[in-house]
Formats: structure tokens, sequence, C-alpha cells
């Protein structure tokens, strides 16, 4: 039956381009058909609405000095912002940029310093001896606290803040690698051992995997509180920075620039978690394969 | 097995003691157990939970040390006088109760990882051996699946290869079909005697499932209740190949039945200890 609808051929090219799709975009596709997409817009529609209905709308008693939601968005988009600061003006970039630099080199000595440490923590019990009780007495001293120490030992204006935003990454970025290494079943180093696995290929193939799913958890909480630290130690020194943004827009009671600043922080900030996600998963595709299977 | 290899990996464990540490004082885990196995025999170790079967394995395997005794693999020590506790494998593999498949490695990485890191094969020969010993165990569907993606039985399959890569003369089971359905699990016996039959390694295989313990041991050697040494040692006389036919013949019937009467016997003394402790 050359011509029965069996034998039609199906044409190439839909099969062909779902299959080339890269996976990100199939999943992309998935959260759009899913009512998720739409309960985030409302999300955030209320949470402007409530905003709007406090300041501008009711002008609530302790609201009435706060800048509106109008008032935010028209200087934000303004080309000439009455207090210098919009998309439209370079500095507003500089901010950001000078901002992210820090953040990036910050979380960049965390984590080339963080991971290993933590991964030794775990691993060597006499190391941990030595080096967790130490971390654990320097780990609640809140990063303020650490600002006169940290302008004594550091010169000029940037070496303090990188150092400041630093210290609170490393020590989220050890402790989660710690956790990861423990938290490995034992049975997989038995395991390894027994088909004569040494230190090191111990170390290579069955610690640092097992560790990498709690090792990514700590690099995303790092960078979120990077970004924490890094604002604490701008609005102390330095000369741009969103964080030096709403501390001048405060004293120069220039306020939508400061809602300008903190909304842009909270932008900028889930933007650098969500990489970080997206490289962890990019890393551990078996991870990734597993849960979804399991349909989460 | 008549294969020059069906020589290797005998056993003999003499007068073992293991004395573990507990809160009222010492417990005695292993009180002076001597059990002989030999070269390519599947010996299946059945007796109450917490008897100290998994202690006797933890020794062979060189987990942890042993207190008195020896053990000694083909006439060489492997642990006693002088010399405590065994070096671990790779001439003895353990697979292990609740698998230990490396879920960060596909089922045919996991299955070259034995080789490859003792350096006796290149990556690539390694990997294609192992692709090989996979597909000839059913398994070549699954060879870049990761086992979170596997069944639970190809899994403990693709583990039992992982094992036999290394050729080693011992393989120490600890219960290694215990979450499988019984359905999976008769597949999984006649995968085990087959392999078995055609890389004779010795098993020193720990069950609680008396059923299985018949249908693969040459001999099922029944423990007492804590501490652990031989009570009785049943030789099942019933030539390969064994298939599932068997399970419903009188002869295999009626050692199912002796062997659970005498399992029976230790696990309600092991009951009333117990309860007597607490």
């Amino acid at each position: 039956m050359p011509d029965g609808p069996r034998q039609q051929p199906t044409p190439a090219w839909p099969r062909s381009l779902a299959d080339a799709a890269p996976e990100w975009l199939w999943h992309a596709a998935a959260w759009l058909r899913s009512p998720a997409p739409y309960r985030m817009l409302i999300g955030y529609a209320l949470a402007l609405g409530a905003w709007y209905t406090c300041v501008d709308g009711l002008a609530l008693p302790r609201f009435e000095d706060l800048p509106g939601v109008v008032d935010v968005f028209r200087e934000w988009t303004s080309a000439a912002p009455s207090f210098g600061l919009s998309l439209h003006t370079p500095v507003y970039y500089e901010h950001i940029l000078t901002s992210l630099r820090r953040v990036g080199l910050a979380f960049a000595l965390a984590t080339a310093l963080g991971v290993p440490v933590g991964l030794l923590l775990g691993a060597s019990p006499r190391f941990r001896d030595y080096v967790f009780p130490v971390l654990e007495v320097l780990r609640p001293i809140p990063i303020l606290a650490w600002v006169p120490l940290a302008i004594i030992i550091f010169d000029g204006a940037e070496s303090p803040v990188v150092f400041l935003t630093f210290l609170a990454s490393f020590f989220a970025t050890a402790l989660n690698a710690q956790l990861g290494v423990r938290s490995i079943d034992p049975d997989f180093l038995l395991a390894a051992r027994c088909l004569g696995a040494g230190k090191l290929a111990i170390f290579w193939h069955v610690i640092l995997p097992g560790a990498l799913p709690s090792i990514f958890t700590g690099l995303e909480l790092s960078v979120g509180v990077a970004w924490f630290s890094l604002v604490a130690a701008e609005m102390v020194s330095g000369q741009f920075g969103l964080g030096y943004v709403i501390n001048t827009s405060f004293t120069m009671v220039q306020y939508p620039t400061i809602v300008i600043g903190m909304l842009t922080l909270g932008i900028v900030g889930h933007a650098t978690s969500a990489a970080v996600r997206l490289l962890g998963r990019s890393f551990m595709g078996w991870r990734a394969r597993a849960l979804r299977l399991e349909g989460a | 097995m008549t294969a020059p290899d069906a020589a290797r990996g005998a056993i003999r464990i003499h007068d073992l003691v293991k004395v573990y540490p507990g809160r009222d004082g010492q417990v005695l885990a292993v009180d002076h157990c001597s059990l002989d196995i030999a070269a390519g025999e599947i010996c299946a170790v059945v007796g109450p939970s917490g008897c100290g079967k998994t202690t006797l394995l933890a020794a062979l395997a060189g987990f942890h040390g042993i207190d008195s005794g020896s053990i000694h693999v083909d006439g060489h020590l492997l642990c006693g006088p002088g010399k405590p506790r065994a070096e671990v494998g790779p001439d003895r593999v353990v697979v292990f109760q609740n698998g230990a498949l490396f879920p960060w490695k596909t089922n045919l990485e996991n299955v070259a990882f034995g080789p490859i890191v003792q350096g006796k094969m290149s990556r690539r020969e390694a990997l294609d051996k192992a692709a090989a010993l996979l597909d000839e165990a059913g398994l070549g569907d699954a060879l870049h699946a990761f086992p979170g993606e596997t069944s639970s039985g190809a899994r403990r399959r693709v583990e039992i290869a992982r094992a036999l890569m290394t050729d080693p003369t011992i393989l120490l089971l600890d219960e290694p079909f215990r979450a499988l359905d019984a359905l999976t699990k008769s597949v999984m016996h006649e995968a085990l005697l087959e392999a078995h039959a055609r890389r004779p390694a010795t098993l020193f295989f720990i069950t609680h499932d008396l059923n299985e313990a018949v249908f693969l041991g040459h001999r099922v050697v029944i423990m007492t209740a804590r501490p652990c040494r031989p009570k009785h040692i049943l030789e099942v006389d019933i030539p390969p190949p064994r298939t599932q036919a068997l399970v419903t013949e009188p002869r295999y019937r009626a050692l199912v039945q002796e062997v659970a009467a005498l399992v029976h016997e230790e696990a309600r003394r092991a009951f009333e200890a117990n309860d007597r402790e607490h």
C-alpha cells in the first residue's frame, strides 16, 4: 500500500526543530503554558497596587512623605530626571556596574576559598577540629561590626568594600560545602574503596560530585548575602555603587531615587542568583534528570 | 565452573570474635565463628535480624577490624594475629543493601569506574568493556541513563556488573534484593546465577529471604542469634541450571521448610533475649 496513510511521510521540519530546541526553551514553553507566570504577574500587580493605595491613594498618615509608585517610575524612566538618575543616564549604569564588579570579585574570592575550605572541613576531621570552632565564633559577627577593622586593614575605598562583601559569602559557601560532604551516603565511599579507588580518586569521583548540590545551594545563598553586605559596605565607604546611591539620596532628600536604587538592587540581585542556579543545573544534569522523573 | 578462576576465592574464617562497645558495656557481635567457603561457592547466610551477619561481611570487606581469630583467602592471611583489619578491595567487592551506584555517573560510567580508578584500563577500554558487560546483562538500553532514571531491578544488575568489572574473587552481597518486589526478585535471581556461571566468584550472600537463600545457595548457613556463629549448614544438593520451575518442586520446598524451622528457633531466641534486655 504505497499510498496508504501510514506511508505518508511526516513533514520533517517540525520534528527536527523540536529536537534541536535547547532544553531551556522546552522548559520555558512548559512554564508559559502553566498558570505560574500569570499568578506571578498578579502578585506583582497586587504589590504595586498596595504601594499605590497606601501612598498615592489613601495617603495614610505615616506614608505621606514616601515616594509614590507613579513618581518613582516617572523618575526612573525620565530622560531628564529631577535628581539626575534614571534609565537614560549613564551614571545609573556606572553604579550598577560598580556594584556588580564588587560582588563579582567578592563572590569569586569567596568561592575560590570557601569551597576548598568547606570540602576539607567535611572530609578531614582533624582540619575540622582546628578550624571549625574559629569559624563558628567569627561567623555570627555582623558585617557592619567588621567595618572599622576593614578600613584599618585595607587601603583606599575599594578593597574594604570587597573584603566586607567577601566575608559573609565565604561563610555561606564554606558551611554548605562542608554540609555537602557530610551528607554523602557513606556507602558511596565504601563502594569506591571496594572498587579500588585511592584518596584522590575518591575526592574527584565521589566527594566533589556528591557535595556539588549542596555547594551550589551555598553559592546561591552566597550571592544573596554578597549583595546584602555590599550595600552595607557601600553605605559606609565608596563613591559609587547602589548602596552609595541609596545612602546619598537619603541625605540629599531625593526620595524617589532611593526606591530606584532599592528596586534596581532587587532586580540585579535576583538575576545574579538565577544565573548561579542555572550554572548549577548545567553542572548537575544527573540531578535535573532524576528530579524531572519524580515530577518535581 | 572449570575455569582456573574457580580455584580462587576460598574463604576460611577461623574462630573469629568481634566485640562492639555498647551502652551497657561490651556487645559480643560474633563469637568464635568458624566457617569454610569453597572457591566459587554461593554461600547464602541467613539468621535473625541483628545477629551479626553484616559484622561478618564487614570484617571480610575490611570495613572494620576483628578482635581475635583469623580470616584467610586462598591461604593468604586477610586479617588475624598482628593484622586486625583487612585492606579494602578490589579482590573483594561489596554490593550494598540500599544500592551504592553513584547517582552523578551514568550506568556505563559506574560500571567502568573500578578499572579506571585502579589504572588497570584506559578510560576508552574500560567504557568498552563496561558496555559489553551491560549488554550481556541485557541492559544495553540503559547505558547512558543515570541510576536515578533506571528501574530498581536494573539498578541492582548494574551494580552487580560494576562489582564484576574488577574481576573480584569474592563478591559480598548484603541483602542486595531486599527492596525489590517478588517478580523483579525472581528475575534478579536468574540473572545472578547466569552472571555467576560466566564469572565464577565466591559469593557471600546475606539474606532474610529463605526462598532466595535456597534458590541461590550451594549451601545455606543458618546463624545463631547474637552472638553470631553458624548454627547449622545445609547443603542444597540441586545441580544447575536452577530456574524458576524449581520453586514448585517438593525437594526445594522441603529444604526451605527445613531452613525456616531452624531460623525460626533462633529468631525466637533473639526475641526473648531482647525482651530480657529491655
